[in-house]
């Protein structure tokens, strides 16, 4: 059914003509997005879609490489306070910041990328843990940051103001333009990429490492590099988070934070583009919106309340995201190993071939 | 004091390496890294305060009762989170692994509340002995020291000489041999669940009497234990506890020299020590065949 017969329908963008309409019917509605909603809306928006350029980055090095990282929020966190820091204490425009933020993250992503080499499986999780509650620990020791205290987010400025040229972006809806085009930019540079010979090097690393590097792939440039565009990719994302949280503190960036990332990608489909979107928007909106007032939610928010009174604390209640993330994990990895793209690819499939 | 820098490093060092080889266990026979090991430890221990605090039960009493549900819990993990996943990836397992640990963190926060609370143990830190002349112990780290020997002990004891032990050692080697020959490998895997479960919520209860209980507070003690359990290399146990020892005393230097880099000093051990030797110290390194 999705037979490739040449290389040209391989790199193609748009594989027909369905995909190229839905996708301009995807743009236009998420160009016109403030429209239909209120604006604390808009706010939720913004974090689904700097989620959204993170988890594809994460894909590409856990889900098309083959490497875990635990520490992703180190990387978020290089990013927001990068780009904070080089604004306010250097003047910086924005745009060069939030670029510079992304390679100083790929850069550490790369010195992470190192020790790669030599490890797998859980030794990497741990050491790439380690790297993200070392950055946390760091953040939090360093006055420049803020400590503890965390530290401001300064006004968003995509214009030079010292050349006398500011752009302001003051609202929430503002702000969603610049990070949406940000956000289509990034992905499709991802969904590029995977289509060139850098892509398909590191899809054969998943797939068997020592055979690829057989076949002349270098395993040292090309798992480096993985670290580093994922890591770019995620300094850009936590540099955009940073103007949409306006204030934020090292723990904003903890170990759960790293979790969670990595739960979108596996929710939404390892190996795939669109999977990291759709995850990471589900996530993100459980997490945000909807588990957030879990108490005022119809019917199950009062049983849940009359739950906690008679077994558990309803003070505690707040957790509950907690527990239902928790179950996601465990039920995706043991019902549906493939995330919600799996779930596409099969209602895909039995709509083409239907009556069969 | 340099001494006494080397006594406190290692009563704590041996906490680590206790709770490390709860994790190694698991990862011995399984080949699976359990980062839900600090949860299941940090629920145990209010269920062990609960019965405490609620039933005013005696210690003794209250320490057994959660013995028997730490390796209920276990088992129980193994049995409906580990089990129905079929054939998972690395990444899969890991998934599994701190979902059961979101879980837990879950359940013990909506029942118990983020509050922190007592938990009163019967060996204090602040009563000091001399057993040695020169040499002062608290009351916390004799009972580690004594428990961690005594759990060494039995564990070489059962790894060596009991039928389980001995099955175990060969799942690990090879599931499909062990299979052939007879042995029930998902049993064996439920009772190292068990056991695991069970060291790990003795660990987490030395652990509680040291610092405070609250849903949150196995999370820096489990990333140290398991720091120290690559350190020593996950898939030897003595060299689990020796790894553990070696990094309380490193850490409780690096605490007294610079107070302020104490929490990260664990994770630059391990990043270090993983880039030299990738499989930790005292472990074989298997090199991947194709």
């Amino acid at each position: 059914m999705d037979m490739k017969r040449d290389y040209y329908e391989d790199i193609e963008i748009f594989s027909s003509g369905t995909v190229l309409f839905w996708s301009i019917a995807l743009l236009i509605f998420l160009f016109t997005l403030p429209l239909y909603f209120p604006s604390y809306n808009v706010y939720l928006f913004n974090i689904i879609l700097v989620h959204v350029i993170l988890a594809v980055g994460l894909n590409i090095l856990v889900g098309y490489t083959g490497q875990i990282s635990l520490g992703h929020a180190g990387f978020f966190a290089i990013g927001a306070y990068g780009t904070t820091i080089l604004m306010t204490h250097l003047g910086i425009p924005f745009f060069v910041s939030i670029i510079l933020a992304g390679l100083i993250a790929a850069f550490f992503g790369f010195i992470i990328g190192l020790p790669a080499l030599r490890l797998e499986g859980p030794y990497l999780a741990i050491a790439t843990l380690g790297f993200g509650l070392t950055i946390m620990h760091i953040i939090g020791r360093w006055e420049v940051f803020g400590g503890r205290m965390g530290i401001q987010a300064p006004p968003l400025d995509i214009g030079v103001p010292q050349m006398g040229l500011s752009i302001l972006l003051d609202s929430d809806v503002k702000m969603y333009y610049l990070i949406l085009i940000i956000t289509i930019t990034m992905v499709i540079g991802a969904r590029n990429m995977m289509k060139t010979r850098v892509g398909r090097a590191f899809v054969a690393i998943r797939d068997d490492d020592i055979a690829a590097e057989v076949m002349g792939v270098n395993l040292t440039a090309f798992k480096t590099l993985s670290f580093a565009v994922s890591a770019f990719y995620a300094g850009v994302a936590g540099g955009l988070f940073g103007f949409v949280l306006g204030f934020f503190d090292p723990f904003t960036f903890n170990l759960i934070l790293s979790i969670i990332f990595l739960v979108m990608i596996v929710v939404g489909g390892l190996g795939s583009v669109l999977g990291a979107i759709m995850g990471a928007t589900l996530i993100t909106y459980l997490q945000y919106d909807l588990l957030k007032n879990i108490d005022e939610m119809p019917y199950l928010g009062d049983l849940l309340v009359w739950v906690s009174r008679k077994w558990f604390t309803v003070i505690g209640l707040e957790n509950f995201n907690s527990i239902l993330l928790g179950l996601i994990m465990l039920g995706i990895v043991i019902f549906e190993p493939l995330g919600m793209f799996g779930i596409w690819i099969r209602i895909k499939k039995y709509w083409k071939t239907w009556p069969f | 004091m340099i001494e006494q820098l080397i006594i406190e490093g290692l009563a704590i060092g041996a906490c680590y390496g206790l709770f490390g080889v709860a994790v190694a266990i698991i990862y011995k026979t399984s080949e699976v890294v359990n980062f839900g090991q600090g949860e299941m430890g940090m629920i145990s221990t209010f269920v062990a305060y609960h019965i405490l605090a609620q039933y005013g039960l005696p210690f003794w009493l209250a320490f057994l009762i959660t013995i028997v549900f730490a390796i209920l819990l276990g088992m129980f993990i193994e049995f409906f989170f580990m089990r129905p996943a079929k054939d998972p990836t690395v990444l899969g397992l890991i998934i599994i692994t701190l979902g059961a640990e979101m879980l837990l963190m879950g359940l013990a926060s909506w029942k118990w509340g983020a509050e922190q609370k007592d938990f009163t143990f019967p060996l204090s830190v602040q009563e000091l002995h001399e057993p040695i002349p020169g040499f002062v112990l608290n009351e916390w780290s004799m009972g580690v020291f004594i428990l961690t020997g005594l759990i060494m002990v039995m564990l070489f004891l059962f790894f060596r000489y009991s039928n389980l032990g001995i099955a175990m050692r060969a799942t690990q080697q090879n599931q499909n041999a062990a299979k052939i020959m007879g042995i029930k490998v998902e049993r064996v895997f439920s009772f190292t669940w068990g056991m695991s479960s069970l060291i790990g919520a003795v660990a987490a209860m030395f652990f509680a009497a040291r610092s405070v209980l609250d849903p949150n507070f196995m999370m820096e003690p489990f990333m140290r234990a398991f720091a120290a359990a690559v350190l020593g290399g996950l898939t030897s146990i003595p060299g689990v506890v020796v790894g553990g020892l070696l990094l309380g005393i490193i850490e409780n230097f690096f605490g007294y020299l610079w107070p302020v880099w104490k929490p990260i000093v664990a994770f630059v051990v391990i990043i270090i020590i993983l880039t030299i030797r990738p499989s930790g110290l005292f472990a074989k390194h298997y090199v991947k065949k194709v």
